[in-house]
């Protein structure tokens, strides 16, 4: 396989393609968005149970290709635990990586497994596939029921 | 410096010599990631021969000036060539006269400009206009917009498994609310071709115009207005090996006649005074407004082309292709083929377990090969098969069979990496 598609298509990323974490609905979530990408048919649900200012619970469902599914799978693992302002900044730097702001040599190390997916910068077409579950999540976050679209 | 292909004759001497085909396509042995280009991306657009390139070239560096009423040489030139492109239209698709050929700038403002001008003065509440499941975003929302203005309403045609119309649904639709019906020829998403002729002869016996989106029907199979006794017909240049940016409409002479102009401007008017405007004659009623001259010429260069090589031997050609390609890809496990019905033309769509199309269409583009991958603007289809996107192979005139073998070999590939 060519270098750049194996940077891309990371064993963890096939993997959580495979079997995605936390893919279910959540009954008892307080707060859900959903996100669309019309120009695939992307579709995603995200699930959260807020208390304190803290997420307890997360979860995804929908439809995408391995690199929105796997990115949504593993967003869902980050920020199990994690403080409300802990997650927006989680967001705005993961977003930075995968449109290619954080430069040559980024410090991803607080994205953790994340990072998996800072191949996504070479493949412009593609970062919509790796936000959306992103910008799906913040919208939940800030209780907007309104629907997020990529365009 | 290479000279220019001035002659159609100088192209394809022989019934069907593939190599001399694609010698005439320069861009065909462009490298991507390394590899051979392998474009199968056809029904989204067709890649040009350089007879076309040169013709456009050609007008720029030899006659441009602005068409009509220019009295010097280089305008009666460029009138002369630009309206020559409108007659090779009219005799490639068998119109009666060239003043029945409108151009625009492709399939979608054609419909369009029939929807407004037509629809507008037609239509009215409680109206209803007929258009099928299969159709192109292109061929719904224009007839959606006047439906909302009017309050009238859209009734669509359903298709079974296969992606063909069902005849006898359609008949039960049609009813004395009826006053338009805007069908496709053949279906981008899907390759079916349908029986237009059917649907329009079951109409015209309530005396129901039809419109006929051909966009990808005039590059595979022989259109005919006449035969067909469409009222409105409409086509793009560059699926058929000419420029983006322009198309034709074809209309019946006393519909275009009893139609108002769709734009107002230059050309459009026989005279203009601050109290009354006298409107052009058909066809330059409707074409308000410089147009896209060298388009025009490179389209009707285009035809000559697609002519010369026969469009029943590009038809043969590409019906042997998809044969071969829908028999290898049946090897390939956990893929369905989307569109199987008895008369297609040389689209596969084709769904993979377990692999989103996007994710197909980034590996087959690190093998030099490039599908469509997504909805293809039709989403009504999508959600009759109840997937949310498919991978697209839409074979030209110049594809060969070891072409669908690196396809088939790339889908191979792929689920071997996603396991």
């Amino acid at each position: 396989m060519n270098q750049e598609l194996r940077e891309l298509y990371q064993q963890v990323i096939l993997d959580h393609n495979k079997s995605p974490r936390n893919f279910r609905q959540m009954d008892n979530a307080t707060q859900h968005a959903e996100g669309y990408n019309p120009l695939c048919g992307d579709h995603i649900d995200v699930y959260l149970l807020i208390e304190d200012g803290i997420v307890k619970d997360v979860s995804f469902k929908g439809e995408g290709c391995a690199i929105s599914k796997a990115s949504a799978s593993l967003m869902t693992s980050i920020l199990k635990g994690k403080k409300k302002e802990e997650a927006e900044k989680l967001f705005e730097k993961f977003h930075n990586m995968v449109t290619g702001k954080l430069g040559e040599n980024p410090d991803i190390d607080e994205l953790g497994k994340l990072a998996v997916l800072a191949g996504v910068q070479d493949f412009p077409v593609r970062v919509k596939c790796a936000s959306l579950a992103w910008h799906t999540m913040m919208n939940a976050l800030h209780n907007k029921d309104k629907k997020v679209t990529t365009e | 410096m290479r000279n220019a292909v001035e002659t159609v004759d100088a192209v394809s001497k022989q019934k069907y010599d593939i190599n001399k085909i694609r010698d005439d396509f320069p861009i065909l042995s462009k490298k991507v990631h390394d590899k051979n280009l392998v474009y199968l991306d056809n029904a989204a657009t067709t890649q040009k021969p350089i007879y076309v390139i040169d013709k456009v070239n050609k007008y720029y560096t030899t006659m441009n000036a602005n068409i009509h009423r220019g009295v010097h040489a280089l305008s009666q030139e460029a009138t002369e060539e630009f309206e020559r492109a409108r007659i090779q239209i009219k005799q490639f698709i068998n119109a009666l006269g060239k003043n029945q050929i409108i151009f625009t700038r492709g399939t979608t403002e054609a419909i369009n400009l029939v929807a407004s001008s037509y629809g507008r003065k037609n239509v009215s509440e409680g109206d209803e206009i007929i258009i099928s499941q299969m159709e192109h975003h292109s061929n719904i929302v224009p007839w959606q917009m006047l439906c909302m203005e009017k309050k009238a309403n859209l009734k669509i045609i359903p298709i079974n498994d296969s992606g063909e119309i069902i005849y006898e649904e359609f008949e039960k639709l049609v009813n004395e609310k009826t006053k338009f019906i805007s069908i496709v020829y053949v279906s981008n998403s899907l390759g079916t071709i349908n029986d237009v002729k059917r649907i329009i002869k079951y109409a015209h016996q309530f005396n129901i115009p039809v419109l006929v989106d051909a966009a990808q029907a005039v590059n595979h199979i022989k259109v005919d207005v006449q035969d067909l006794d469409c009222d409105f017909l409409a086509f793009s240049g560059h699926k058929i090996y000419g420029p983006t940016g322009i198309g034709a409409l074809y209309g019946k002479v006393e519909l275009l006649d009893s139609m108002p102009p769709y734009m107002g401007g230059g050309d459009m008017i026989s005279k203009v005074t601050f109290e009354k405007t006298t409107y052009n004659e058909l066809p330059h009623k409707f074409e308000a407004g410089t147009p896209d001259i060298a388009g025009a010429i490179g389209l009707g260069a285009a035809i000559e082309y697609v002519n010369k090589i026969g469009i029943d031997n590009i038809k043969e050609h590409e019906t042997n292709l998809l044969d071969y390609a829908t028999k290898q890809v049946e090897e390939v496990p956990g893929l369905k083929v989307i569109g199987t019905a008895k008369e297609k033309t040389s689209v596969l769509s084709f769904v993979l377990d377990k692999v989103h199309p996007h994710d197909i269409g980034t590996f087959l583009d690190f093998e030099g090969v490039a599908i469509r991958t997504g909805h293809h603007c039709t989403q009504p289809v999508m959600k009759r098969f109840n997937i949310p996107a498919t991978s697209r192979a839409s074979f030209a005139m110049y594809n060969t069979k070891e072409e669908v073998d690196v396809l088939v070999n790339g889908l191979k590939k792929i689920i071997e990496v996603f396991g």
